[in-house]
């Protein structure tokens, strides 16, 4: 029905994206091609049949007792084997285009995602998951719909249209003439309805989203609204959303539904029309009897994909659109490819340096202007500073998710942007604050760094974790389903899942995101105590918010506004009395 | 089902003049080719001159133009029908939706409550619409056609009468077969979707461990499988169409085989034959309506019913007579006199389906709790997740009844107010709380009586006046859904002015100050200590800081309260109490 409902939308390039699109048929053009010639087959067996019922009625027409059986039987007979046929083939045809369709699909989404895989990061950061999804989801389901159905349709109706137009044609050439008002007829007052529909329809569409948000939102502050005892109130919001709604969908309703009785009138017009015209021309003996009755049924064969042809024309463009906006998505700059011969690392020490980087996301604003910093093997270094400070883009840097603008990062005196990446982002363990897991057993997310994992190794980095009690209470133990929203697990435990699968990765380096509110306290020092065992005789990058955390580190950088504004030891930066020091007195105060 | 009869009831004269006109309406269609069989068979090889023709032509032309206008108004009729159900069912589900009591919210769960308020809604709409309509139209086109056909020969007409059960049985066979494989469908694009978002949110963590090969074998194989499966629903639901063609082609076949013999036997007339190509379309129509009706009935009861279940639901936690109630021993603000609560009241026998297991905060209950705060007193409680902090606010309020003990609010049982009034005594900020898509003063004022002073000192006690006069339109500036266009510690600022600006006599704040910096934490603190003593306070916190200057702290463990006391007796009595503490103060940003 939502396809129905949404504004057409043109394409920009619509010969571009076409092309592009019957590339994706390419591997079937025999099979389309076979398609073409049975739905041709098919449709011309179809026709044949109401010819052969007109002749059969025609040799029966003679009255009581002078019935040619002989014909009669002989055309009955060609006419159920061509409907047999033809069916039988229309069954085949629909089956192969399914088939067709649904494997372009999912090659299409297949190829969404593997782009997706290759995107950097950056993307997903200027992204909604909301759109990219919906492109996967609803963009190519529309494109394999059109295709399914669409293009068979057009394939029998052209076949159909100008055959039956031939018989008819053929029949009586004055009779045909009367199709020649009520097309024009037809297809002028549905181009006319779907001007007039088409943005109530748009209307109605948007007036069920706002009732869904409202909704939405209300339901999930339910508490707060009967808190305040605000009901009421919003009951009344609520009535004029839904009298709007109501009104959106019935005034949209008032025209659509006029479509089908008035398109039905227009046929049975023709109908009368063809009668009244054949009749006198019976009486003046320019006809018989049978050829009306062939000639109606042909009309009808005629008319029926021409009612439609709107209609179909509306589905190429919606289908052309949503292909372009899946190409657009195919079409975005991956990742670049890593540089000939590429290092890879190999016993990395952990010996991190950043020399003279500067870095914006936006070439236009540069966030990072020149950050020279030295990270030892195996010491730690602690990252501090306001919330929006920039914490994350070094984080950024290091793994490589994004190239550094000028300057450079090595690790054990390797550029890593000689470096292949994969090589490069094996070399740290990470822990991040936006906790992440998958819908998958607890030992599938635990093991998710590396492949092969035992039962043992597993449940050896739960237990380096703290987690593993946790784990063994659960009814299905690591067998357990978890899922990606963690409903199930409270953010503490999945904040430990991921410090196991840390764990379990084991690099030689690790970057840390702590977190900070939202998890008890009990569960916090079971946090700490999990990330004090993954951080040792590692190089260690943390984004700080605790105290024992920076006094131990052996170098502070201090970020504000994007800026590294400090750096240095606790002691040296407490002894400098700058921005480090205002940050760390402020909770005493 | 029973609830779209019952919300239909009043409209029953309505629907039944629809129902009458669209019979009405029907009739006059099936009446055309009635009388174009006549034309061709007894007033054409009868008439002397045109005249007779030309009349019943236009009798033709009126019968089809009196079609296309009681078929437009019956449907328009059903529009309105199925415009005032809808909107009386969803105002009903909306506010049956927004009082429902915590332990009922708790079993529809949110995602299944918008769900019923919109998509449900949509179904059970289309239905009401398009049975008055369809429901009359297809029987009717199918057994007014059977009987048209019966009276024009009856041994034709058997063909008929064998071959429509036959298709009618195979249809609805096909559908239910096919209905179940959409669900399977839809079920495989919803773990596709899933995957996709999985990796959309955890791309940083895929792409720091390389899995990006496997997780497009992961997607791939979903991927497949959804392909499998959509390609087996859709050819089982494309069949019905083309075999009932089938069907109907081998029963003209049938009709001009046997037709001929009776045209030779003089029983019946040539233009017979053709009238029964004509009634055939006819009936084949009815036979596709009603496996579409068949389809919806399906999908609307099931929609229905999902509404009924929510709509039917009876109000809980009434207010009990004066004479049930518990009465307190002392006249304190606030008491809770030995309350054990659990969520689960259905299962606290034990029982657990093993299935799934509960979030902590589900699962934990309330054992044996005992506190009692004075007017303008205060208390703060602190403990783990899921160790029952916020139940006791759940309690206070009454969104839930505990099993065991009482809780008393300003001298009365809490199950002796009505809704509102309990509501009204009480200014709160949940634990994630929302913001609504309304401007701030309203989202601050929420329908209250709160005059503009009272506003503005609010926002300046929150600490939020600052952000929000820097504004251009100020307290007129509009919100986000969700509050999206705040930072996490704005919000909780514009929360906290909402419940402090009508000076409530309760104040509670559960975990409302954790975005904040400790310096405004404490301005906070402190405006609240002088501007608004007289409320009796409840604050919930992970933070010692936020609470450690309040009258009582209550600790709780695992349902239980192991400390109740001032911030010095703990320390020295509570060990849980002394360790939070510690382990709080190696805490920064």
């Amino acid at each position: 029905m939502a396809r129905r409902d949404t504004v057409m939308r043109k394409p920009k390039d619509t010969r571009g994206t076409a092309r592009r699109l019957l590339s994706f048929l390419g591997p079937y053009r025999w099979v389309i091609l076979a398609v073409c010639i049975l739905s041709l087959i098919s449709n011309v067996l179809s026709l044949w049949g109401p010819n052969l019922a007109g002749s059969a009625i025609n040799a029966a027409a003679a009255g009581k007792g002078k019935v040619d059986f002989a014909k009669v039987n002989h055309d009955a007979g060609l006419m159920l084997a061509c409907y047999l046929s033809s069916s039988l083939l229309g069954i085949a045809i629909g089956c192969i285009m399914l088939n067709v369709s649904k494997r372009m699909a999912l090659q299409m989404r297949q190829r969404v995602f593997d782009k997706l895989m290759r995107l950097p990061v950056g993307y997903f950061d200027t992204h909604q998951a909301g759109d990219i999804i919906s492109r996967v989801s609803y963009d190519i389901d529309v494109i394999s719909t059109c295709m399914a159905t669409d293009v068979v349709q057009i394939l029998t109706s052209t076949v159909t249209v100008v055959g039956s137009l031939v018989m008819m044609v053929s029949i009586s050439l004055p009779l045909s003439a009367v199709t020649l008002i009520t097309v024009p007829v037809a297809i002028g007052y549905t181009a006319w309805m779907r001007k007039r529909t088409q943005p109530r329809y748009a209307k109605r569409s948007r007036s069920y989203g706002t009732l869904n948000g409202f909704v939405e939102e209300m339901l999930s502050g339910q508490k707060t609204i009967l808190a305040y005892a605000y009901e009421d109130k919003v009951a009344e919001r609520f009535d004029a959303i839904n009298h709007s709604a109501a009104d959106a969908y019935a005034d949209a309703e008032h025209y659509g539904v006029t479509i089908g009785p008035t398109m039905g009138s227009i046929n049975n017009l023709s109908l009368s029309l063809i009668v009244l015209l054949g009749a006198v021309m019976y009486m003046r003996g320019g006809i018989q009897l049978g050829s009306i009755s062939s000639f109606v049924l042909y009309s009808r064969k005629f008319a029926g994909p021409i009612n439609a042809i709107a209609e179909i024309v509306n589905e190429l463009f919606s289908a052309l659109a949503a292909a372009e906006r899946v190409f657009t998505l195919l079409d975005e700059a991956e990742e670049s490819a890593d540089a000939e011969g590429a290092a890879v690392l190999r016993d990395v020490r952990g010996d991190v340096r950043m020399e003279h980087v500067a870095f914006g996301y936006d070439p236009s604003r540069e966030i990072i202007h020149d950050l020279s910093l030295h990270a030892e093997a195996g010491k730690l270094t602690a990252i501090v500073g306001p919330t929006g400070a920039g914490k994350t883009t070094i984080i950024n840097l290091l793994m490589r998710f994004y190239d550094v603008d000028r300057g450079r990062i090595t690790i054990d005196g390797h550029d890593i942007r000689e470096t292949a990446r994969r090589s490069v982002r094996s070399a740290y363990a990470m822990v991040l604050q936006d906790t992440w897991v998958f819908e998958g057993t607890i030992f599938d997310n635990i093991a998710y760094g590396k492949e092969n994992a035992t039962m043992e190794e597993v449940a050896a980095a739960a237990k380096a974790a703290h987690i593993h009690p946790f784990i063994m209470r659960l009814p299905d133990g690591y067998q357990t389903v978890i899922s990606e929203d963690g409903g199930n697990i409270s953010k503490g435990q999945k904040q430990l899942l991921t410090i196991a699968r840390a764990m379990l990765y084991d690099a030689p380096m690790l970057i840390l995101d702590e977190a900070t509110s939202n998890v008890d306290t009990s569960t916090e020092r079971e946090i700490q105590r999990a990330m004090r065992e993954l951080m040792r005789g590692r190089t260690c990058f943390v984004i700080a918010h605790r105290l024992s955390t920076i006094e131990n580190a052996d170098n502070i950088l201090v970020m504000n506004d994007g800026d590294v504004v400090e750096q240095g030891t606790h002691r040296q930066l407490m002894a400098r009395d700058g921005f480090y020091r205002k940050l760390y007195t402020a909770q005493f105060e | 089902m029973r609830l779209i009869l019952r919300y239909a009831r009043k409209y029953r004269w309505y629907i039944a003049g629809v129902m009458l006109v669209k019979l009405l309406g029907t009739g006059t269609e099936l009446l055309i080719p009635y009388v174009m069989e006549h034309i061709l068979d007894r007033v054409v090889p009868a008439a002397e001159n045109v005249w007779p023709v030309l009349l019943w032509g236009l009798a033709m032309l009126g019968l089809t133009l009196l079609t296309r206008f009681l078929n437009v108004n019956a449907n328009r009729l059903s529009v309105r029908v199925s415009k005032e159900t809808t909107f009386a069912i969803r105002r009903d589900l909306f506010q049956t939706a927004l009082r429902l009591s915590g332990r009922q919210m708790d079993r529809v769960g949110l995602p299944s409550l918008i769900s019923r308020m919109t998509s449900d809604t949509y179904n059970v709409q289309n239905f009401v619409r398009m049975i008055q309509t369809m429901g009359i139209r297809a029987p009717i086109m199918l057994f007014g056609g059977i009987i048209i056909t019966l009276t024009m020969d009856t041994g034709l007409a058997l063909i008929l009468c064998v071959m429509a059960p036959v298709m009618i049985a195979l249809v609805v066979f096909v559908s239910m077969k096919g209905i179940p494989l959409y669900d399977q469908v839809q079920r495989a694009l919803d773990t596709i979707v899933r995957i996709m978002r999985e990796n959309i949110t955890g791309i940083r963590v895929v792409k720091a461990l390389s899995k990006e090969p496997f997780e497009m074998r992961r997607y791939g194989e979903a991927n497949r499988d959804t392909a499998r499966k959509e390609i087996r629903a859709s050819i089982i639901m494309s069949l019905p169409g083309p075999l009932v063609t089938l069907f109907l082609n081998v029963g003209l076949t049938l009709v001009v085989l046997i037709g001929a013999r009776r045209v030779n036997s003089g029983d019946i007339e040539p233009g017979v034959i053709l009238a029964f190509l004509t009634y055939f379309n006819m009936i084949l129509m009815g036979i596709m309506g009603l496996n579409r009706i068949f389809m919806m009935l399906s999908k609307a009861n099931a929609s229905a019913n999902r509404i009924a279940e929510v709509v039917d639901t009876p109000e809980d936690l009434t207010p009990l007579p004066e004479a049930e109630t518990a009465h307190p021993a002392t006249g304190d603000m606030l008491i809770f006199d030995h309350v054990t609560f659990s969520y689960d009241a259905d299962s606290a026998d034990g029982q657990d389906d093993g299935s799934r297991f509960l979030g902590e905060g589900r699962r934990q209950c309330l054992r044996d709790i005992s506190f009692s705060v004075p007017r303008g007193g205060s208390l703060g409680i602190i403990g783990a997740t899921g160790s029952g902090k916020t139940s006791i606010v759940n309690l206070l309020m009454r969104f839930y009844d505990p099993q065991q003990g009482h809780v008393f609010v300003d001298g009365r049982d809490v199950r002796a107010y009505d809704r509102d009034s309990l509501h009204r005594k009480f200014g709160v900020v949940f634990q994630n709380d929302v913001i609504f898509a309304d401007t701030i003063r309203e989202n601050v004022v929420f329908g209250r009586d709160v005059s503009e002073d009272a506003l503005r000192l609010a926002a300046r006690d929150a600490m939020a006046s600052g952000f929000v006069e820097e504004y251009a339109d100020g307290y007129d500036h509009e919100a986000a859904i969700h509050g999206a266009n705040f930072s996490g510690g704005q919000k909780q600022r514009l929360l906290i002015t909402r419940a402090l600006a009508a000076h409530p006599e309760i104040l509670i704040l559960d975990d409302s100050s954790s975005a904040l910096d400790y310096r405004t934490d404490a301005a906070l603190r402190k405006a609240i200590r002088e501007h608004h003593s007289a409320s009796t306070a409840v604050v919930i916190a992970q933070r010692v800081s936020s609470i450690l200057a309040l009258d009582q702290i209550l600790v709780l463990h695992e349902g239980e309260a192991i400390g109740l006391g001032t911030h010095e007796e703990l320390l020295e009595r509570c060990p849980v109490y002394r360790d939070i503490y510690e382990t709080q103060m190696g805490e920064v940003s």
